[in-house]
């Protein structure tokens, strides 16, 4: 084996000095049922830097002082490249072990120090590249340490700091030393033969290449060289197809011809579906502050008369499940590339994230093999999206985290993002004879095969196949791109941009040169290291890459701002008018296509699709014996306790526009329903952002899951101060796989139920995403997700000054209960936390009556009525009572003789526990409460209690006795207490 | 008002606070300028031009070789003598957050004299990774205390938010504390609501005396980790919604009276 010199730099605290990762990660070990480390007596943590050979000893000492150690706090250790020392110079009771990324994978601090030290070396002129970096972790034992040591600090390593997925665990005597520089690449062109070929032999092709393609699509394909081209295709070509075509990129099951019949009943067809249900919706409400909808990355709706907000929630599942630090950076990156793709350029000024996953203390043996455990999986993605959201200045304003035992082997990664854009840029159009130009990153092999990837379901061996798919992401590239495109948008620079996402530039040049078509040379593509093929190029999924339409007489001028913003900027080729995709490497052509093929060749699938209701019943169940204790269960319940861990890692303060944050009140630990932001400094209109969901809802019913979640996301909305005749939402389906009719089914039937309450609340979906295949294969058991559909909201304040928050604000006022309390128990928390199953009567929506309260509500928001107003959602009155007292330190008391409820609904219980939809607890001064009550004149509402300076929430339940008498400090204790991270296993990780 | 008072706002790869500084010199009635750091780096002399160096938060470069290091590095190779000679002139900086950790790169802060520093090569003071080993983003209050700094209002306590991993100030020693007590360099302290000694949380990051921010000997070079610039508008404060109507945040304050000191 080859051997090649570095430098090697090592830097750890100063001796005697504490460190605190060190030590959290120390008690995280002894703690970690792994019994070989109970002996552990030390731990120790340094970064290392394999740095190129070239530098002299001096320049060395220089870059160890300006840019590796600070002096004030760290020692170093430096050993020159041709040392005689080999091994790690510990004593015999030390274990020693290295984590270091794989060859290839990206290193953002091995790119930032070869920058920094080209700027800190510059008359040098020598090559500076082959900078590397590693971890290196010391485990100091009581005794000498054996084998069993050394497999239980490897497993350490994998349960929390390291992921084999892209990361080598070195062990023992092994130390890092320089990768190997990748071998160059020698063209060659591949043909591969089709016309020849049988059904069977099409299928094998098709699962040999991992093209994704059904045998109607390979015989399609087949035809077109057969009959049209007469010839074979290239390997570019049927990669190009095959990324266009795939479930990822063209949603083909959703749009496809649909067969659904409902209880064994008539056949009901559908063309497609999506359009005909989500798009139909929108376009019968035809509001006309929608600005561009389903067209573009993202929908966009009206701000003011000189801007548009853009919103586009993504899903980023599978890369996720794998490695969820680098599967949730890549996802709020992809989402933040959508605003920044959307238009000519929208700016990204806040994002969403909702998580799904599995038990946090599920126990280790219940774990599926091949799969994480649900907390490193929650703390993975949770500063995946940190690490990403707070380097590009985005805040985190909103968001969820979801528990179900079902997404232990697939949990779902939403990330959503906000833009504001010009109104005069939300339009975009190519012209004949505009250079294409490739703006960002470097393209690497990293994230080959994404696309088709998360079109397939995961299984025990995902983690070794799909390595490629997984990446690493670099946010500061991203953030000079954003810089780069919102200033180049500004000076007409370009005359369209889209992001590379899944299908990297094939899927990018193929869409914006739909019409015109495109010539591209590959061989011109910037490459982080050598050795692609041209194949390779053309789809790798690389992050950080925009596509632009550049007008040749502004190219000078693009790229003097490149220059300034330090964006690489390259030219890859000329949008034609030919209306052919023409790939070329080198002069030679690997690929010569009709776009129109490419976009309109792909056939029709047809589906089959049924539902039939569940048969299910509410449970009996005796009235829970001791209330205080039932609402503590429920303020510690997963879904429903204080994310105040996620919230304060994400800086959601950023570009200084929130305005109600995610936790309010006085100790801001009040849980916001929806978040307002005021993205223009020299006005008071504000943009409210909030979302709905509850999969526990969809086992019973997928069309009540819908109108629930789309009923809490406007609920969210409108107790902020959003105006519900002014909010847009988006759909975000992630499923089961549709290839099984009754998958497929439950999902038809709740996107039939989003087109009906969408139309009767005047509520218009303006963007949408779909993913399927959320399964876990392990031996011949798949576990698959519970139909999972969140609903997201935006909606445009005229006048942030008129926000309101959750939390109780003084004594004395009236508290309000707005909205019927049905005896709706089915896929409650009142039977989830009492383990009584998920029942049958499951909250049903009325939208008519839904939209009359909602108005309501908000006008009596609007015009100053209101003190605070909380939404009953999970866990009903009884959680909703409490949360606002304990956020408002202010204490009240409610008799439930007085809530307006139906007449089955007769149980203390039930009425505290009922989630029945359209209801608010709302706050209301004294001398308010007469104009207050004509507000709501029509809906159903009542007095229900009064806010008071007892300190303690006190419950009178229907037989007029004390039912429920609680300190405000132990509600809040119970609610803080519910997600208590465990994050000592990932602090040695980053810096940051 | 405003005529002749300029200020440079720097961003950089990782910038990412420099639009809530812009709007917060432009309500003090500042005029201000947005700069990518290569258009100075490229006409250093320009820096002449302003009254006013504004370093605004962010992850320059990602932080990747610790806060604010890669860019203080092109700081100090590609501005050279003209950043040292603007304070010198009487020019003003204020670093916010990786400003801050920037300045202290730099050596603009805490710019001790030599001789207070038994190693003029060592950095007396630094920013390191919280105690609590996380990133926070969380109100706190500070005091501004009694200082060489020619613009704080000594005695004030304003709340603002912290937003960073890397925010306890630590120093190499304790002649550098007494040192920096004796010239006056400390200018903000963590501080309770009511101006009380802090605990966790609300000292986020477990600063050495709970400092804050610091100022250099000229008292015109300020840098600090919370953000002022996040609490200038009515409805930026975290509690607003219980307060009485207001005109401005409490964050404003400091930023008319920086203004106000660098025209005279």
């Amino acid at each position: 084996m080859a051997h090649f010199l570095a430098w090697r730099i090592e830097v750890a605290p100063k001796s005697g000095a504490a460190d605190p990762g060190a030590q959290s990660l120390l008690r995280a070990a002894r703690s970690a049922e792994l019994a070989p480390l109970r002996s552990l007596r030390s731990l120790v943590l340094r970064r290392g830097f394999l740095l190129p050979p070239q530098l002299s000893r001096a320049e060395i000492d220089r870059s160890v002082a300006a840019l590796l150690r600070d002096d004030v706090v760290e020692d170093v250790a430096i050993e020159a490249p041709n040392s005689a020392a080999g091994s790690s110079a510990t004593d015999r009771t030390t274990l020693t072990l290295y984590v270091r990324r794989r060859n290839g994978v990206m290193d953002p601090v091995a790119n930032s120090l070869t920058r920094a030290l080209r700027v800190l070396h510059a008359s040098g002129g020598k090559d500076l590249a082959g900078v590397q970096t590693y971890q290196r972790y010391d485990f100091s034992f009581e005794g000498a340490p054996g084998q069993p040591e050394l497999e239980a600090a490897r497993e350490l390593a994998r349960r929390g700091f390291a992921n084999e997925t892209i990361e080598e665990l070195l062990l023992g005597a092994q130390r890092p030393e320089p990768h190997p520089p990748a071998p160059p690449y020698r063209y060659q062109r591949l043909e591969i033969p089709i016309r020849a070929l049988d059904e069977t032999a099409l299928a094998a092709l098709s699962t040999r290449l991992a093209l994704a393609l059904d045998v109607a699509e390979m015989r399609t394909v087949q035809s077109y060289f057969q009959d049209v081209e007469r010839r074979e295709p290239s390997d570019c070509e049927l990669l190009t197809l095959a990324q266009t075509w795939s479930e990822h990129c063209k949603h083909k099951t959703l749009t496809g011809r649909i067969e659904y019949r409902e209880n064994g009943g008539a056949v009901q067809r559908f063309e497609n579906m999506l359009k005909e249900t989500i798009f139909a919706a929108t376009q019968q409400i035809d509001a006309p502050w929608c600005l561009s909808v389903f067209a573009d990355n993202a929908g966009v709706i009206e701000l003011d008369e000189r801007y548009g907000m853009t919103f586009k929630v993504e899903t980023h599942n599978h890369p996720s499940a794998i490695e969820p630090y680098g599967g949730a950076g890549t996802g709020i990156g992809g989402v933040l590339r959508d605003t920044l793709g959307t238009g000519l350029g929208a700016r990204p000024i806040a994002s969403t994230d909702v998580f799904c996953v599995g038990p946090l203390d599920l126990p280790r043996e219940q774990l599926p093999p091949g799969t994480l455990h649900p907390r490193r999986i929650l703390e993975g993605v949770v500063s995946g999206v940190r690490d990403y959201g707070n380097r590009m200045g985005v805040p985190t304003v909103n968001g969820a985290v979801y528990v179900d035992p079902a997404y232990v082997g697939n949990p779902l990664v939403y990330c959503g993002n906000i833009g504001l854009i010009p109104r005069d840029k939300i339009r975009k159009q190519p012209e004949r004879g505009d250079l294409v130009v490739a703006l960002g990153g470097r393209t690497g092999r990293d994230g080959i095969g994404g696309a088709t990837f998360s079109s397939v379901e995961l299984h025990e061996e995902s983690e070794v196949v799909s390595a490629t798919a997984v990446q690493i992401g670099d946010p500061i590239t991203e953030k000079k791109v954003a810089d780069l495109i919102v200033r180049a948008r500004d000076r007409e620079l370009f005359h369209a941009l889209t992001d590379c996402g899944a299908g990297g530039f094939s899927s990018a040049v193929g869409e914006m040169g739909e019409e015109l078509g495109a010539d591209i040379e590959l061989q011109r593509a910037p490459l982080k290291y050598q050795g692609l093929s041209y194949a390779e190029i053309w789809i790798s999924e690389a992050q950080e890459r925009m596509v632009a339409a550049v007008p040749p007489t502004k190219l000078a001028e693009l790229l003097e701002l490149c220059r300034e913003e330090e964006v690489e900027a390259t030219v890859i080729g000329t949008f034609t008018g030919t209306g052919r995709l023409r790939l070329s490497y080198d002069g030679q052509l690997v690929a010569d296509l009709a776009m129109s093929f490419l976009h309109k060749g792909l056939p029709k699938r047809t589906l089959q699709a049924t539902w039939s209701a569940p048969e299910l019943r509410d449970p009996e169940h005796a009235p829970p014996g001791d209330f205080g204790q039932l609402l503590h269960a429920l303020l510690r319940a997963p879904n429903i306790c204080s994310k105040e861990w996620i919230i304060r890692g994400y800086d959601h303060e950023v570009q200084g526009a929130s305005v109600v944050k995610p936790l309010v009140g006085p100790c801001m630990d009040g849980p916001s329903d929806a978040a307002v932001i005021a993205p223009l400094s020299d006005s008071r209109r504000g943009v409210a952002v909030g979302c709905g969901m509850n999969p526990r809802y969809g086992a019973i019913d997928p069309a009540a899951m819908a109108g629930a979640a789309i009923d809490e996301a406007l609920r969210n909305i409108v107790c902020v101060g959003g105006d519900p005749e002014r909010t847009a939402i988006l759909d975000n389906f992630s499923w089961g796989s549709c290839k099984r009719p009754e998958r497929l089914g439950a999902l038809v039937r709740a996107a039939i139920a989003c087109r009906e309450i969408a139309v009767a609340l005047g509520t218009p979906f303006i963007s949408g995403k779909d993913s399927l295949n959320n399964e876990y294969r392990v031996g011949d058991r798949t576990i698959v997700i519970p139909d999972t559909l969140l609903i997201s909201a935006i909606s445009v304040m005229s006048d942030v000054g008129r926000a309101v928050t959750m939390d109780w604000k003084s004594a004395g006022n009236a508290l309000y209960l707005v909205g019927e309390t049905r005896r709706e128990l089915g896929g409650s928390h009142l039977l989830l936390v009492q383990e009584l199953g998920t029942g049958a009567s499951v909250p049903r929506l009325d939208p008519t009556r839904s939209r009359a309260t909602l108005r309501a509500l908000h006008g009596a928001i609007t015009t100053g009525l209101v003190r605070s107003a909380h939404d009953l959602s999970e866990g009903g009155l009884l959680v909703a009572a409490a949360e606002m007292a304990f956020a408002g330190r202010v204490g009240g008391s409610l008799d439930l003789r007085s809530v307006p409820r139906s007449s089955d609904c007769e149980r203390d219980d039930w009425i505290l526990g009922s989630e029945s939809l359209t209801r608010f607890l709302v706050e209301v001064a004294p001398e308010q409460t007469a104009a207050f009550e004509r507000a709501l004149a029509g809906c159903v509402h009542a007095r229900i209690g009064s806010t008071d300076a007892s300190g303690r929430l006190i419950l009178r339940g229907l037989s007029g006795a004390t039912l429920l008498d609680e300190a405000l400090e132990g509600l809040q204790a119970s609610h803080a207490a519910g997600m208590e991270p465990n994050l000592p296993l990932q602090a040695g990780k980053r810096r940051a | 008002m405003s005529s002749g008072m300029k200020v440079l706002c720097l961003r950089t790869a990782g910038t990412n606070c420099d639009r809530e500084l812009v709007d917060a010199f432009e309500r003090a009635g500042a005029q201000v300028e947005l700069w990518p750091a290569r258009r100075l780096f490229d006409h250093p002399e320009e820096l002449r031009r302003f009254r006013v160096l504004g370093l605004p938060g962010g992850f320059t470069y990602g932080d990747d070789l610790g806060a604010g290091r890669i860019f203080a590095l092109e700081l100090r190779a590609f501005l050279g003598e003209h950043l040292r000679r603007f304070v010198d002139d009487g020019g003003y900086v204020l670093g916010v957050c990786n400003g801050f950790q920037i300045l202290v790169q730099t050596g603009l802060l805490p710019g001790l004299p030599a001789g207070e520093l038994e190693n003029e090569a060592q950095r007396a003071v630094s920013l390191v990774p919280n105690d609590s080993r996380r990133f926070e983003c969380r109100w706190v209050h500070l005091r501004a205390e009694k200082s060489r700094c020619r613009f704080l209002r000594h005695g004030s306590v304003i709340p603002m938010p912290v937003a960073h991993a890397e925010g306890k100030f630590v120093v190499r020693d304790s002649a550098t504390l007494e040192a920096l007590r004796r010239n006056g360099q400390i200018a903000f302290r963590y501080c309770t609501a009511s101006g009380g000694t802090p605990s966790y949380p609300e000292d986020p990051n477990g600063s050495v005396e709970q400092i804050a921010g610091i100022c250099d000997l000229s008292g015109r070079v300020l840098g600090l980790m919370p953000h002022p610039e996040r609490n200038v508008t009515p409805f930026q404060h975290p509690w607003w919604t219980r307060l009485p109507e207001r005109e401005e945040g409490e964050g404003l304050a400091l930023f008319r009276d920086l203004v106000e000191a660098a025209r005279s």
